[in-house]
C-alpha cells in the first residue's frame, strides 16, 4: 500500500474524526514483539499504564465531583478545614506501596535484561554515521547496512513505498530461537540500535562496547531505527532484521561467504557525506586514532 | 484611584523615562516586567521553530527544510523555551511578586538584579545569531551530547558562552531571590507563614544555584574538549562519552524541577482564592516540595537507562526516580484536597490552574512510566518522551504559569483583563495542546523516534493530528498577547485592591497597581 | 542619588550592571571569534575587557562610595553575606563538577576501558592488553601527547599547601586587628596573605612550565593532563581573583575604609580565600597525593 500525501491526509481526517471501522487506526501502542523481553516488557507497560489510569480516575474523580458540586454558582459555602495529617499520611503511603508493587517484576525484568550469559552466537555492531556495520563473530560474515529508499520518495517525487524509510540495502539475518548477543560500538558519534519487535534498545558509544541480547521467537522482518540524535542523517539510519530458521540462516552464512561482503550502497540518504571512508571492515581497533582526531578537530 | 497617581509621581520625580528607564533600572518591578516580556518574545521566539518542527513532521517525505537545520530547530526549540521562555518568565513573576508577598521594599541586590536581567538578551542574541554562522546553528539537541555536538561547526563557542552566560544570569538571579526571602521579610513573616509561591521559589533558588554551575563545568569541558585537546570524553584518551551525560543529567534532572517548582507555587496561589478556601495542607506542601527538590538531585541518571550502566545503577535510579511520584502526588492531592467542598468560581485564572494540575499529572504519569528502567527500554528517545516533557513542561510549566498571569495581570496594570477573551484562550489552549502532544505518545509507542525530519509511513495520521493542533495551540497564543496588551494600555475595567473575592495575602492589600515602591514601611504581619 | 527604603537602602538607577553585560558580550564574543579563527576577536576580547574592568570600577567604586558614607545598614550588611554566601556555594558547585569528572574518570571510565567490571567486552573488544593505570599511564588508549612524567605530591604541591594553610592564618590574624582596631596588624596580616598568594601563584607557574617542557605532562595528556590542569588550572584562577581582591582590600585597609565593626568586603574576601583553601586541601589529596 503506497500512500501519497493526500491519501494519508484523507486518511489522517476520516480515521480519526470519524473513527470508521472500515478504516485501519494507525498503530498507537508498543508492540507486543516476538521477544520473551518484549512480551515482558509489554506487561509491564500496560501494567503500570493501568495502575496510572485507576489512580487517575480516582483523583480526576474528586476533582471533577468538586468542580461540579462544590462551586459558588451552585451556593456551596466553602469549607474552612485546611490540615489533616491522617490524610496527609494515607496518601503518602499508599501511593509508596504501590510503587513497590511495580518495583518488584521491573526489577526482575531488569536483572533479565542484562544478563548475556550463554550466547549461543554474537554479533558485533558498529555504528557509523550513517549507517550499521554488522559483523558476524562466529561466522565470519561482515557486511554494511544502510538506508534503502530512493531520494525520489525521500523528496516526494515519487510514490512512497510500503516501507518507506524503513528499508536497507543489507538485512540482518538472524536465526529464531537463538539467544543473539550483540556487541555494539560506534565509530563517530553516539548511536542507538533499537528495534521495537525485539524491545531492544542500546546506545553505541564511540570507544566503548555494550553488550545486549535477544532470543527471536518468531521468523519474520522486523524493523527499527537509530535512536540516538546523530547527525544530519539520523532519521535515515533503519534496521532491519529478518529472522529465519536456523537452516535458512546456515544457507544465508554460506552464501553471504561466497560473494563480496561489503557496504557499496544504493543509498537514498540525502546527499549522504560518508565521512568514515577510509573505515575497513577488520575491525576498529585500528580507527582509535582516526576517532580521536574526529573528536579534536570536528 | 490614588495609587495610580503615586505610580506616576514616582516616575516622574526620580526616574530616567524612555528606554534609559529600563536600562538602568533597579526596581524589581521593573525588572520583573522586563522578564516577562523577554521571556514571551523568547516563547513566540521558539514556538515559531516548534512551528517548523510540525510543519516538516505534517507529511512524509522532506518538504520544507534540510534535515541539519531541523536539527536545529529542534535543539534551538528546547534551548530557548527552557532558558529563554519559562526560566525567565519564573523569574519575571518572582520579581514581581515576591517582595510583594513577603512586605519587603524591593529585591535584596537590586544592582545585582538589574543585572541578572541584561545578561540575558545578550546571551539570547549569541544563540540565535548562531543560526547565521558558517556551519549552521548547533544540531546536538538541547542536551548538547558530545561527540555529535563537537562536530557543530562555528557555532560551537557561541553556544558554549551563550550556555556560560545564561548561567550566570540565573545564578545571580537566584542569589537574589534566596537573599530577599532570607532577609527582606516583613516582621511577623515567619518562613511558616510564607505564601507557598515563595516557598517553591526559595527552594527552586537553591536548586539553580546548586546547578547551575555544573552545568557551566560540563560545557567548559566540551570547550576545552573540542579547543584544546582535552580527553573529558574522548575513550582514546580514558575519558567516556557518556561523563558528560552524567553531568549534564546532574543538572538536568533538577532543572526540570526548577521549571516546573515555581509553576506549583503559582497554582497554589490560584486555586486557594477560587475555591476561597485556605490551601490545604500547607506544612506538607513545604516539605514535598523539599522532598521533591532533594530527590532531584541523585536520579539524574534516569535518562540514561540504555547508555549501558551496570545492572546495579540502573536499579538504583529506576528506584529511585520512581520515588518522586509520592511528594508529587502529595500536590495534587492537597490541590484537589483545597477544591474539595470550596465555594468555586471558575475565573480564567482558575481555568489554567485546572487544566495545569489535571494534564500537568497526565505528565507525571508517563513520567512514572519512563522511570521504570525495563520499559524505558522501549520508550526512550522516541515521541512517548517528547509526549511526557510538554505534559509537564508545557501544561505543568507554561499554561501554570500563564494561570498566574491572569491571576496577576489586574495587580500589575490596574486593569481587569478581558475575561470572555481569557476563556477562548484557555479552550483554544486545551484542545490545541491535547491536539498537538496526546498523538505524540502514540507515535512513540508505535517506535517513532525523537529528532527526526521524516518518517515511516505509519506514522503519518498522528503526525497530522500534532502539527494541526500545534497551530491551534500556537495562535492561540497571540489571544494572550491581545489580552495583556489591551490591560497594559489601560483598556478595561480598573481593579480594586483586593481583585479577587477569595484573594488573601500582602499582595492583595496594595493598591492595583501597586505603587512604585510597594512598602515604604515593612508592613506587620498578623 | 539615594534616598533610604524605610531603613533598607535600595540605590536608584544603575548603568554598570548594563555595561557589564556589554563588557561580557565582547570579551565573551571575542573569545569564540578568536576559537573560530577570526582576526576580529582578539580585539573584541581587548575592548571586552577593558569595558569589564571600567564597569568593575564603576561599580565598585559606587558601592565603596555609599559603603563609606553609611548608606548601608545591618540588613544591607547581611544581604551581603547572604549574596556572597551562595556565590561561594556556587562555585563550591563548579569545582565539584571538576572533581566529579575526576572520580568518574578513576573510578569507571579507565577501569572500564582497562577491562574491569563491565568493561570486560570493551577491552577484549576494542583495546586487547590495555592497562591504564592511575596515574602513571592515564592518558588513554590512545597513549595521547605521549608518556609523560607526574609532578610528585611532596614536593612544589605540599610547599603550596603550606603557603596556603599560612595564608588562611595571615588573613585571620589581620581580621583580628582589624577587629580590635589595631591597623598595623590588619596591613601586615594582609600584605603577608598577598605575599603568599603571589608566592603560591609563582610556585604554580614553576610548576607548569616544569610540566610542559620537563614531563610533557600537558592539558592534551589524556584524562590525567585534562583533570590535572583543568582542576589546578581553574583553581589557579581563582588564587589569582582572590589575590587582587586581597591587593584591593589591602589598599582600602590603607586608606582606612574599614571599622572594627564595618568591613563585610574584608569578610567576604576572606572567606573567598577560605574557600580557595579548603579547594586546594581537596586538589593537593586527590589529584597530587592518592
Ligand atoms: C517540568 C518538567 C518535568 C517534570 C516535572 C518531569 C517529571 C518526571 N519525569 Fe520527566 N522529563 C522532562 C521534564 C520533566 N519531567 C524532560 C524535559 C525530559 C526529556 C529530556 C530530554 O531527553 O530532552 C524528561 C524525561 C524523563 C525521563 C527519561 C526518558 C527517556 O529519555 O528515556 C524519565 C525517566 O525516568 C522521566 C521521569 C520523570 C518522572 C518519574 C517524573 C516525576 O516527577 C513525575 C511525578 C508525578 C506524578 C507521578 C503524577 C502525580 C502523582 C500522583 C497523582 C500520585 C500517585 C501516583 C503514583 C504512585 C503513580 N522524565
Ligand atoms: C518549556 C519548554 C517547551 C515548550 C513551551 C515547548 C513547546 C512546543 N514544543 Fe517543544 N520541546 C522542548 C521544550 C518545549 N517545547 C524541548 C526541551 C524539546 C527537546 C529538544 C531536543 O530534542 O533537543 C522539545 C522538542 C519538541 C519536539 C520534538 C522535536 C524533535 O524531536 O525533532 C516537538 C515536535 O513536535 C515540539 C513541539 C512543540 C510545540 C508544537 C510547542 C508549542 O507549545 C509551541 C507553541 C507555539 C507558539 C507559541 C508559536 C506562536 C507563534 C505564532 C503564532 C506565529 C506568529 C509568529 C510571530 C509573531 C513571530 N517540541
Ligand atoms: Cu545514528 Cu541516529
Ligand atoms: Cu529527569
Amino acid at each position: 500500500m503506497a500512500l501519497t500525501g493526500r491519501q494519508s491526509l484523507f486518511a489522517a481526517l476520516t480515521g480519526s474524526l470519524v473513527a470508521g471501522p472500515a478504516l485501519a487506526i494507525q498503530p498507537y501502542n508498543m508492540p507486543v514483539g516476538v521477544t520473551e523481553t518484549s512480551r515482558t516488557i509489554y506487561d509491564l507497560h500496560m501494567l503500570v499504564f493501568w495502575v496510572c489510569v485507576v489512580i487517575g480516575i480516582g483523583v480526576f474523580a474528586v476533582m471533577f465531583y468538586s468542580i461540579w458540586k462544590h462551586r459558588k454558582s451552585r451556593g456551596h459555602e466553602a469549607a474552612k478545614f485546611h490540615e489533616s495529617t491522617l490524610v496527609e499520611f494515607v496518601w503518602t503511603v499508599i501511593p509508596f506501596a504501590i510503587l513497590i508493587a511495580i518495583a518488584v517484576p521491573a526489577t526482575k525484568a531488569m536483572i533479565d535484561i542484562e544478563d548475556t550469559a550463554d550466547s549461543d552466537m554474537t554479533v558485533k555492531i558498529t555504528a557509523y554515521q550513517w549507517k550499521w556495520h554488522y559483523d558476524y563473530l562466529d561466522d565470519g560474515v561482515s557486511f554494511y547496512s544502510s538506508l534503502a529508499t530512493p531520494r525520489d520518495e525521500i523528496y516526494n517525487e515519487a510514490p512512497k513505498g510500503e516501507h518507506y524509510l524503513l528499508q536497507v540495502d543489507n538485512e540482518v539475518v538472524l536465526p529464531v530461537n537463538k539467544k543473539v548477543r550483540f556487541l555494539l560500538t560506534a565509530n563517530d558519534v553516539i548511536h542507538a540500535w533499537w528495534i521495537p519487535d525485539l524491545a531492544v534498545k542500546r546506545d553505541a558509544i564511540p570507544g566503548f562496547v555494550n553488550e545486549m541480547w535477544t532470543r527471536i521467537e518468531k521468523p519474520g522482518v522486523y524493523r527499527g531505527q537509530c535512536a540516538e540524535l546523530c547527525g544530519r542523517d539520523h532519521g535515515f539510519m533503519p534496521i532491519v532484521v529478518r529472522a529465519v530458521e536456523q537452516d535458512e540462516y546456515d544457507k544465508w552464512v554460506a552464501e553471504k561467504k561466497g560473494s563480496v561482503a561489503g557496504g557499496a550502497s544504493t543509498t537514498g540518504n540525502p546527499e549522504v557525506t560518508t565521512t568514515s571512508g577510509a573505515v575497513d571492515d577488520s575491525g576498529d581497533t585500528d580507527d582509535l586514532a582516526a576517532e580521536q582526531d574526529r573528536n579534536h578537530d570536528a | 484611584m490614588s495609587a495610580v497617581t503615586t505610580h506616576d509621581d514616582a516616575h516622574h520625580e526620580e526616574h530616567p523615562s524612555g528606554i534609559m528607564r529600563w536600562i538602568t533600572t533597579t526596581n524589581h518591578k521593573d525588572i520583573g516586567t522586563l522578564y516577562l516580556w523577554f521571556s514571551f518574545a523568547m516563547f513566540f521566539v521558539g514556538g515559531t521553530m516548534a512551528l517548523i518542527i510540525r510543519t516538516e513532521l505534517f507529511m512524509p517525505g522532506l518538504q520544507v527544510v534540510d534535515p541539519q537545520f531541523f536539527n536545529s530547530m529542534t535543539t534551538l526549540h528546547g534551548l530557548i523555551m527552557v532558558f529563554g521562555a519559562v526560566m525567565p518568565a519564573a523569574v519575571g513573576l518572582a520579581n514581581w511578586m515576591i517582595p510583594i508577598m513577603i512586605g519587603a521594599p524591593d529585591m535584596a541586590l537590586p544592582r545585582m538584579n538589574n543585572w541578572s536581567f541584561w545578561i540575558l538578551p545578550f546571551a539570547g542574541f549569541m544563540l540565535v545569531v548562531t543560526l547565521f554562522l558558517p556551519g549552521g546553528a548547533p544540531a546536538g539537541g538541547w542536551t548538547m551530547y558530545p561527540p555529535l555536538t563537537l562536530q557543530t561547526g562555528d557555532a560551537f563557542p557561541f553556544l558554549i558562552f551563550s550556555v556560560h552566560l545564561l548561567g550566570m544570569s540565573s545564578i545571580m538571579g537566584s542569589i537574589n531571590i534566596i537573599a530577599t526571602i532570607l532577609n527582606l521579610r516583613a516582621p511577623g513573616m515567619t518562613l511558616m507563614k510564607m505564601p507557598l509561591f515563595v516557598w517553591t521559589w526559595l527552594i527552586t533558588a537553591f536548586l539553580l544555584v546548586a546547578v547551575m554551575p555544573v552545568l557551566a563545568g560540563a560545557v567548559t569541558m566540551m570547550l576545552t574538549d573540542k579547543y584544546f585537546g582535552t580527553a573529558f570524553f574522548t575513550a582514546a584518551g580514558g575519558g567516556d562519552p557518556v561523563m558528560f551525560q552524567h553531568i549534564f543529567w546532574f543538572f538536568g534532572h533538577p532543572e526540570v524541577y526548577i521549571i516546573v517548582l515555581p509553576a506549583f507555587g503559582v497554582l497554589s496561589q490560584i486555586v486557594p482564592v477560587f475555591a476561597r478556601k485556605p490551601l490545604f495542607g500547607y506544612s506538607s506542601m513545604v516539605y514535598a516540595t523539599a522532598s521533591i527538590a532533594f530527590l532531584s538531585f541523585i536520579v539524574w541518571a534516569h535518562h540514561m537507562y540504555t547508555v549501558g550502566m551496570p545492572l546495579a545503577g540502573q536499579l538504583y535510579f529506576m528506584y529511585a526516580t520512581v520515588l518522586i511520584s509520592v511528594p508529587t502526588g502529595v500536590k495534587v492531592f492537597n490541590w484537589t484536597a483545597t477544591m474539595w467542598r470550596g465555594s468555586m468560581t471558575f475565573e480564567t485564572p482558575m481555568l489554567f490552574a485546572i487544566g495545569s494540575i489535571v494534564l500537568f499529572t497526565l505528565g507525571g504519569f508517563t513520567g512514572l512510566m519512563l522511570g521504570v528502567a525495563p520499559a524505558d527500554f522501549q520508550y526512550h528517545d522516541s515521541y512517548f518522551v517528547v509526549a511526557h516533557f510538554h505534559y509537564t513542561l508545557v501544561t505543568g510549566a507554561v499554561i501554570g504559569i500563564m494561570g498566574g498571569v491572569y491571576l496577576w495581570l489586574p495587580k500589575w496594570t490596574g486593569r481587569m483583563y478581558d475575561e470572555k477573551l481569557g476563556k477562548i484562550h484557555f479552550w483554544l489552549t486545551m484542545i490545541g495542546f491535547n491536539l498537538t502532544f496526546f498523538p505524540q505518545h502514540f507515535l512513540g509507542l508505535a517506535g517513532m523516534p525523537r529528532r527526526i525530519p521524516d518518517y515511516a509511513l505509519q506514522f503519518t495520521d498522528w503526525n497530522m493530528m500534532s502539527s494541526v493542533g500545534s497551530y491551534i495551540f500556537g495562535f492561540a497564543q497571540l489571544i494572550l498577547v491581545y489580552v495583556v496588551i489591551k490591560c497594559v494600555r489601560g483598556e478595561g475595567e480598573k481593579a480594586t485592591n483586593e481583585v479577587w473575592e477569595g484573594a488573601e495575602g500582602l499582595e492583595w492589600t496594595l493598591p492595583s497597581p501597586p505603587p512604585y515602591h510597594s512598602f515604604t514601611t515593612p508592613p506587620e504581619v498578623k | 542619588m539615594a534616598h533610604a527604603q524605610g531603613e533598607y537602602y535600595v540605590p536608584h538607577g544603575t548603568r554598570w550592571p548594563f555595561i557589564g553585560s556589554v563588557g561580557l558580550f565582547f570579551l565573551l564574543g571575542g573569545f569564540a571569534m578568536f576559537l573560530i579563527g577570526s582576526g576580529i576577536g582578539s580585539t573584541s576580547m581587548a575592548i571586552g575587557a577593558a569595558i569589564l574592568i571600567y564597569m568593575l570600577f564603576g561599580w565598585f567604586g559606587t558601592v565603596i562610595k555609599e559603603s563609606q558614607a553609611g548608606t548601608y545598614n545591618d540588613q544591607v550588611d547581611r544581604s551581603f553575606r547572604w549574596g556572597m554566601s551562595w556565590f561561594i556555594f556556587s562555585e563550591v558547585m563548579f569545582f565539584a563538577a571538576f572533581f566529579g569528572a575526576l572520580f568518574y574518570v578513576r573510578q569507571l571510565s579507565m577501569p572500564w576501558l582497562s577491562g574491569e567490571g563491565t568493561g570486560m567486552v570493551t577491552n577484549a573488544t576494542l583495546y586487547p592488553g590495555y592497562e591504564g593505570n592511575w596515574p602513571t599511564q592515564a592518558n588513554g588508549p590512545a597513549d595521547m601527547g605521549g608518556t609523560y612524567g607526574l609532578i610528585p605530591a611532596w614536593g612544589i604541591p605540599a610547599l603550596n599547601t603550606l603557603i596556603l594553610l599560612s595564608s588562611g592564618v595571615t588573613v585571620t590574624w589581620a581580621h583580628w586587628g582589624l577587629k580590635e582596631g589595631n591597623r598595623k596588624k590588619l596591613i601586615l596580616g594582609l600584605f603577608a596573605t598577598v605575599a603568599l598568594g603571589i608566592t603560591f601563584l609563582s610556585f604554580q607557574a614553576t610548576e607548569y612550565i616544569h610540566a610542559y617542557h620537563e614531563l610533557n605532562l600537558t592539558l592534551a595528556s589524556g584524562v590525567y593532563g585534562s583533570t590535572f590542569f583543568m582542576l589546578t588550572g581553574f583553581h589557579g584562577l581563582h588564587v589569582t581573583l582572590g589575590t587582587i581582591m586581597l591587593i584591593v582590600i589591602l589598599i582600602r585597609s590603607i586608606m582606612g575604609h574599614f571599622s572594627a565593626e564595618h568591613h563585610f568586603a574584608f569578610e567576604a574576601v576572606a572567606w573567598y580565600w577560605h574557600f580557595v583553601d579548603v579547594v586546594w586541601l581537596g586538589l593537593f589529596i586527590f589529584v597530587y597525593w592518592v
